[in-house]
């Protein structure tokens, strides 16, 4: 008899599968979170894996949410336990009234299971030897046989199931069927042998809406796609690999010239991260939108680049994204850790833009506005997602691009304005904003020319290593960081229903789990004023959402709080008045984290609850 | 201030080329450079070269990394934008300068510290690419910058002025360049401008990438006794292969050659090499014969000069990954942009 009672639940559970690296679980699994997107409830799945390519563990994990809500939640209410392995600590992680799905082909004694589980044996290997004789089929078939058995026992809408089968071997005909036979020897074996449906199970409504699924490293390719990147030079690392495979991707689609058939881009896979971003800074320096996707170790290799093309003024985007760090740290994790060592890279006194996506979406968004900034201020321009944007599907807003658009390529004298005699200075600050003019290499027989150097120059670009002109080249340095305050994406603030004297700041990957996490703090009696950063430097408004509370949490994936520390760096803040609430284990952040973390706090501040909730 | 402007007077009878610039016009500032430094010598014959081919000065891109070497793109081409980046590096660069504007001539210009150690990586894969460049290396076997400490280029045996003995081995980049595909490999001497300036003209005709090495004493650090970079070593060591005459694709041939002296190769933009074989019977177009000769040759201690490999027709980078014939950086909206209705349809698709 199980001591609690089964969870009972329709459409707002987490299904966890465990499988081994390398099995072909992934398509599978994606298929069966696919499907649950296709029945109409928002899903959230996230892919936990290994730094390996076979044989080690990894986990798939589908958040289902009629309420929307699609941060990580923390526990899981149907284990798919395909991984011996783990099989100890799988069952160990089921909440208390959960269900777990095992292949009971080989026995195993009740000393293995919880009895506050619902256990769920299915001969999977029986069954797969029974039906197939290829290894590498009973192993690829396995999979959908289990997807089939989930049908059943989630009561899921098996046309939905059949026809992502046909779409996914568009193209390879012959292996449709055999995928949906599997799919109904599981279906089949559950309706007949299991109770069908389990308390927790699935409806079919209409809550998606005109939403999208897809990665955040696709999504920010295409960003850079249609921000009018030409030029990505890149070195592989994870989790930043799947970024400059999607631009090449999308570039062969969408960028082929339909006439001469010719690339209207160019994309090297360089020796080393040194190199990749030697060859953006060449050729943005050359006038040619480029960029280089990297995580921490590669930004760690960049630095002295990094370093010229603040000095030297020269527009590059860098997509980071991050992993936990620090060294080789865990590098199929994911961690908000390199905010720091991405606003001041490099030595000696830089700063720098970074943009901070929440979803695919804005990765998308931000990975295209990224190349108008680095234009606009001449600078390295960050966009920093992490393993849990870049590498998992999100369920978000449909991308949208205002043709109208045109890019904006920032002050670049013309040949024409050259011929008419106007002055160019390439660090002269001619509008006060501390942005100069530069021109592109070969546009003038004779004027327009300088030399680009780290070394320090006076404002016509000669070299010098007095003292007057060095300060000046860097107070107006700082001008020009002041006016990226105030072109970079506003931080967004959501107030509570009542005035309250605490806030909360966050950023990128955290904001689904803050946004349930506000609800649930609420339903326990306080309030907080929100506030989601989305660039560096800061906009003024973050001093004055500091100011205007009393206390302000600061929300982030990293031990040390780098951004706590860059807005009392930044914004001259009384550090007290900062809150940290870190998580750092490299999982996503979840709401149960953050409600847990600020009530405790609150509490500690005591802080009694404006009304009491049963 | 180590900015020295060169004053603008100059004879009115100076010589013009074909485009009416005169020699002034291809030049930069004011060396600051030690005087007798083998590094002017070739920057002299860049600028004649320059000059002889009728580039038009805004045309060029000069790429340098750190050194004294890297220094010189201040000195020629004043009109052409420059970029002295940082110490090893010049190659990544210069490979994304020629991918965002494939239209413009890329001169690299490097040391032997530069290229054989802190950047032999990026020396070696920018080769290996393809890219469209005269990749110099100004090699004196010692970092004069920091005063005197041997180079990776520096010979086992030979020794520093302060009397150090180099036991390291050293690496030969012409060789290095030969085995990594670059399609034009040639080795000079500062001090031969009449061996240099053809071939940096021929080098920068070529399409593909063009290393040369030379060989360019440093008066302050290497120029003494016991070493194998001074102006005496190289002078009685040199054992050239071949002379160029450089005659570009509008020039007729004027030159009378004495039959089976001369070998002619046309390069792929009509420029004819013509070489004058000299001793042995050098073929500049073998590759493997040239790797084996410079090993044979060097293993007696000669420094092998000339063009050491040609391939006629090579293709660049650009023909690699099949990129537009306008510059990426030329193109706008129309070209990039794929536009909302492609966006809406790729939404469709991820649903």
């Amino acid at each position: 008899m199980p001591t609690a009672a089964p969870i009972s639940r329709v459409n707002d559970f987490v299904v966890r599968f465990a499988n081994v690296n390398g099995s072909g679980s992934a398509s599978a699994n994606e298929m069966f979170a696919r499907a649950i997107m296709r029945m109409g409830i928002p899903v959230g799945p996230r892919n936990i894996f290994p730094s390996n390519i076979q044989g080690l563990p990894t986990w798939y994990e589908v958040r289902i949410s009629e309420a929307g809500h699609l941060g990580a939640r923390g526990g899981t209410d149907l284990m798919v336990a395909m991984n011996p392995q783990t099989f100890d600590k799988d069952i160990a992680a089921i909440e208390p009234g959960g269900y777990l799905l095992y292949d009971s082909t080989k026995p195993l004694p009740a000393s293995k299971f919880r009895n506050d589980i619902t256990v769920i044996g299915v001969p999977l290997t029986a069954i797969c030897n029974r039906e197939y004789t290829d290894p590498r089929q009973r192993q690829l078939f396995k999979n959908i046989i289990y997807i089939g058995v989930l049908s059943a026992l989630l009561d899921m809408d098996v046309k939905v199931i059949e026809q992502l089968i046909g779409e996914q071997y568009k193209g390879k005909e012959k292996l449709i069927e055999p995928n949906i036979k599997a799919l109904h020897i599981g279906r089949d074996y559950a309706t007949l042998n299991l109770t069908c449906p389990l308390p927790i199970k699935v409806r079919t409504v209409d809550k998606v809406g005109d939403r999208i699924f897809i990665e955040g490293n696709s999504a920010a390719a295409l960003g850079a796609v249609y921000g009018g990147a030409t030029v990505c030079a890149w070195y592989p690392i994870t989790p930043s690999s799947s970024l400059a495979d999607a631009f090449t991707r999308h570039c062969a689609k969408l960028r082929i010239d339909p006439q001469t058939k010719k690339a209207n881009y160019a994309i090297i896979q360089a020796e080393d991260e040194l190199a990749s971003i030697g060859m953006v800074i060449g050729a943005a320096w050359n006038g040619a939108r480029s960029f280089t996707a990297t995580s921490g170790p590669g930004i760690s290799l960049m630095q002295e680049f990094i370093g010229l093309a603040y000095f030297a003024e020269i527009p590059s985007v860098i997509f980071n994204v991050q992993r936990a760090g620090p060294s080789t740290g865990m590098p199929t994790r994911t961690q908000q850790c390199d905010l720091i060592s991405c606003a001041y890279a490099s030595h000696g006194d830089t700063k720098h833009v970074m943009l901070l996506p929440e979803n695919p979406t804005e990765a998308f968004e931000f990975g295209a506005q990224a190349f108008d900034l680095a234009d606009r201020l001449q600078t390295p321009v960050f966009v920093m997602l992490d393993l849990d944007i870049g590498m998992n599907h999100h369920l978000c807003r449909p991308m949208v691009w205002d043709d109208a658009k045109k890019y904006d390529r920032g002050k670049i004298m013309t040949a024409a304005e050259l011929e008419a005699g106007k002055d160019f200075g390439r660090y002269l600050d001619v509008d006060g904003d501390g942005i100069p003019y530069r021109t592109y290499p070969g546009t003038h027989p004779t004027r327009g020319s300088f030399f680009t150097r780290g070394t320090s120059r006076d404002r016509y670009a000669k070299y010098t290593e007095e003292g007057a002109p060095y300060v000046d080249n860097m107070q107006r340095l700082l001008r020009k960081f002041e006016t990226a305050k105030d072109i970079v994406p506003r931080p967004l603030i959501a107030n509570a229903a009542k005035p309250t004297k605490f806030g909360v700041i966050y950023f990128g990957s955290t904001a689904p789990a803050m946004d349930e996490a506000i609800e649930m703090i609420e339903a326990k009696g306080h309030t907080l004023d929100r506030m989601r950063v989305r660039a560096f430097p800061f906009h003024s408004s973050v001093n004055s959402f500091v100011a205007d509370h009393d206390f302000v949490f600061v929300v982030e994936q990293n031990r040390d709080a780098q951004m706590r520390s860059l807005i009392v760096n930044e914004c001259n803040i009384d550090p007290v008045r900062l809150v940290s609430v870190l998580h750092y284990d490299g999982t996503p952040i979840t709401a149960r984290f953050i409600e847990k973390a600020i009530t405790e706090k609150l509490d500690a501040l005591k802080v009694k609850p404006e009304k009491v909730v049963s | 201030m180590t900015y020295l402007a060169k004053p603008k007077f100059h004879h009115p009878d100076l010589p013009k080329n074909a485009l009416g610039f005169t020699h002034r016009d291809y030049e930069g500032t004011v060396s600051t450079l030690c005087a007798g430094c083998g590094h002017d010598s070739i920057t002299a014959s860049i600028i004649q070269a320059c000059f002889e081919l009728s580039i038009e000065p805004h045309r060029v891109a000069k790429i340098s990394g750190i050194g004294c070497s890297s220094k010189t793109p201040t000195y020629f081409l004043g009109n052409s934008h420059g970029f002295n980046s940082v110490h090893g590096r010049m190659p990544s660069v210069l490979t994304g300068a020629n991918l965002a504007n494939r239209d413009l001539i890329y001169l690299g210009v490097s040391g032997d510290g530069d290229s054989a150690s802190i950047g032999l990586g990026q020396f070696a894969h920018c080769l290996r690419r393809g890219v469209n460049m005269v990749y110099i290396v100004e090699n004196n076997g010692v970092y004069g910058l920091t005063k005197g400490q041997f180079s990776a280029t520096a010979d086992r045996g030979s020794k520093s002025k302060r009397g150090f003995v180099n036991t390291d081995n050293s690496i030969d980049l012409a060789a290095m360049a030969l085995q990594l595909g670059a399609s034009f490999v040639a080795r000079s001497f500062s001090g031969d401008k009449h061996q240099l300036v053809p071939i940096i003209k021929a080098a920068i005709a070529h399409r593909g990438a063009a290393f040369i090495d030379i060989i360019s004493p440093c008066v302050a650090f290497n120029n003494h006794p016991g070493s194998t970079k001074s102006f005496d070593f190289v002078r009685e060591h040199n054992e050239a292969v071949n002379r160029l005459d450089f005659i570009s694709s509008r020039m007729p041939i004027e030159i009378d050659y004495q039959p089976g002296t001369v070998e002619i190769v046309t390069q792929h933009d009509g420029s004819r090499l013509a070489l004058r074989k000299i001793g042995a019977d050098y073929d500049p177009t073998d590759r493997t014969a040239a790797m084996g000769f410079l090993q044979q040759q060097a293993a007696k201690g000669q420094i092998v000069t000339g063009l050491l490999y040609v391939h006629p027709d090579s293709e660049d980078l650009h023909a690699h990954l099949r990129t537009a014939e306008a510059p990426l950086n030329s193109l706008g909206e129309k070209d990039l942009c794929p536009g909302s209705a492609v966006l809406d349809k790729i939404n469709a698709g991820l649903r």
